[in-house]
């Protein structure tokens, strides 16, 4: 399955940040939604600033734009206020994307296990994402980082316990 | 000084305003006069001088007194004055602010410019004396019995000689000055003529060289206000800029409906100041005038964009017509840059840009800044 661009992919002003404020809100909300489907779509759990400016995504090598790193952050900074991303330095060149927010994770996951009835079971974090039984669900090969904090945002919930083992971490639903 | 009398600053019958100049000091002969600064009036019987803020204190003086009067160019940190040569005190003279002077001329001193007006005026009025027709008795044989008195006084006798010889001069230089005057209002069909003319010249183009055209040419544009204003004719301060304001409302009618409606302040500046030819204009007054167009409800608006431009338009120049048809142009084309838009219109690009850039803040038009440089795309966002 290829990825699917949108029409503004297209559209030169795109790669231009807009000076006025309404049309801005409207790129960036583009841009937003660009950039996930795009991570979503190849999987990818960390961007490097600099890096991502060569990627498709922030280069139209057919109309010969791309987005600036200063408009790349922009874009970033907007998808972190949503809470789609975590930046991992201070200098603001690195950084976690989360196409899913972890409590929707969360919530997909409590789905899944609610479905099979192991409520009340103890899991290992690697048999949740990598165990024959979750293949075909969304959350199978998800990355530990993000799994963990999906099970986080369910336990502040009072839905999980995650509990420390010998080898790693479990996790325990309610 | 001991000439003036106290009035109460009223008119009186067959009286009339001729003339007023605000921010005039008066001088003692050479000496400042222990009076502020204030308003001078020009009647058709006498010189009433009146502080500024207070009305009350209000000073007159016969026009009938003054022997001569003459020019005095300003110079460095000295305004422009009018020296006033007066007869002596008549014997029955009310009270005035001075009971004796040892000078026998007054000066006024314009502070706020306008002397040039005033003092053709107060020429005017002097060689019409038009006081005489209602002249109250009693001031007619005050003079008459002083000047019976003294007219075999040796140095009054000289003096009278003098004057004499002056108003001959006088005569002959207002009669050169007339001439003038006349060819000024003579100045606007000449320039109707001239035009013509070089309409003529451009039909037969083979007959006259180029040269000569062109030096014909640039005769014609130093003659394109017949009789500009300025600040000496109209003094400082909001009266002038209002009155160039109309002037200008007047000479950019043209040249804007040629343009477009709308031309870049720069443009007018030079168009004026072509125009005017030795009077320039400075561009400040410039502005002050051009902010004067809506409160004297000319069809002119002086316009400042977002960025700090300044171009004056007309009134009936809409701000929606332009964004739209901004926004059809690029459309109609896909993606525009300033200098493609100014050359589609026939406008010069800084202002087309403004245009552009104004759309773009109504949310019309996007950006795409690139290598390339700036193009404005339709806003499909």
């Amino acid at each position: 399955m290829s990825f699917e661009w949108p029409w503004q992919y297209n559209f030169p002003p795109f790669f231009t940040l807009q000076p006025n404020v309404d049309t801005r809100q409207k790129q960036l909300a583009a841009w937003c939604s660009l950039a996930l489907a795009y991570c979503r779509h190849h999987k990818l759990y960390t961007l490097d600033v600099m890096e991502s400016q060569e990627s498709p995504v922030f280069n139209n090598k057919k109309i010969e734009r791309k987005l600036s790193t200063e408009a790349i952050q922009v874009v970033f900074e907007e998808l972190r206020k949503k809470g789609n991303l975590d930046w991992l330095d201070k200098n603001k060149s690195r950084c976690l994307v989360m196409w899913r927010r972890p409590e929707e994770w969360g919530k997909l996951i409590y789905q899944w296990v609610s479905k099979v009835g192991m409520i009340n079971s103890v899991f290992t974090l690697y048999e949740l994402s990598n165990s024959d039984d979750t293949e075909g669900e969304e959350f199978h090969g998800l990355e530990e980082w993000m799994l963990l904090r999906s099970l986080q945002a369910l336990q502040t919930d009072g839905k999980a316990e995650i509990i420390s083992m010998d080898d790693g971490k479990g996790v325990k639903f309610f | 000084m001991d000439r003036f009398a106290w009035t109460n600053g009223l008119l009186e019958m067959n009286e009339t305003l001729v003339i007023q100049q605000r921010g005039v000091k008066l001088y003692d002969g050479d000496d400042k006069a222990k009076l502020d600064v204030g308003v001078v009036l020009l009647t058709t019987h006498r010189l009433i001088w009146r502080d500024h803020k207070n009305h009350e204190c209000c000073i007159a003086l016969s026009l009938s007194q003054i022997i001569y009067f003459e020019e005095q160019a300003a110079g460095i940190g000295k305004s422009a004055k009018i020296v006033i040569h007066l007869y002596p005190v008549p014997s029955n003279k009310e009270p005035g602010p001075y009971q004796q002077s040892k000078f026998p001329y007054i000066k006024l001193s314009f502070k706020e410019h306008g002397q040039i007006e005033f003092f053709r005026r107060l020429t005017e009025e002097m060689t019409q004396k038009r006081w005489e027709n209602t002249i109250p008795q009693t001031v007619s044989t005050a003079t008459g019995s002083q000047t019976g008195k003294t007219r075999a006084v040796g140095i009054v006798g000289i003096e009278r000689k003098i004057e004499q010889k002056r108003k001959e001069t006088d005569k002959n230089i207002s009669e050169a000055f007339e001439d003038l005057s006349q060819l000024m209002v003579k100045a606007k069909e000449m320039v109707e003529l001239s035009r013509s003319i070089a309409n003529k010249i451009k039909d037969k183009q083979g007959d006259i060289t180029e040269d000569e055209t062109i030096r014909f040419k640039s005769y014609l544009l130093s003659m394109g206000i017949a009789n500009p204003v300025t600040r000496e004719t109209h003094g400082s301060g909001t009266h002038y800029h209002m009155q160039l304001a109309k002037q200008l409302g007047d000479m950019l009618l043209a040249p804007l409906e040629e343009r477009g409606g709308m031309m870049a302040l720069t443009e007018v500046y030079c168009l004026v100041n072509r125009a005017r030819g030795m009077e320039l204009l400075s561009p400040e007054d410039l502005v002050n005038a051009c902010k004067m167009f809506e409160s004297m409800k000319l069809p002119l608006r002086l316009r400042v964009f977002d960025s700090g431009v300044m171009v004056v338009q007309l009134q009936s120049h809409s701000e929606e017509e332009m964004i739209a048809s901004a926004l059809d142009n690029v459309t109609d084309k896909g993606s525009l840059t300033a200098e493609e838009f100014a050359k589609l219109l026939g406008l010069s690009v800084l202002l087309s840009k403004e245009r552009l850039l104004l759309a773009e803040k109504m949310g019309h038009l996007c950006r795409d800044d690139s290598v390339e440089g700036l193009r404005f795309y339709p806003n499909l966002f």
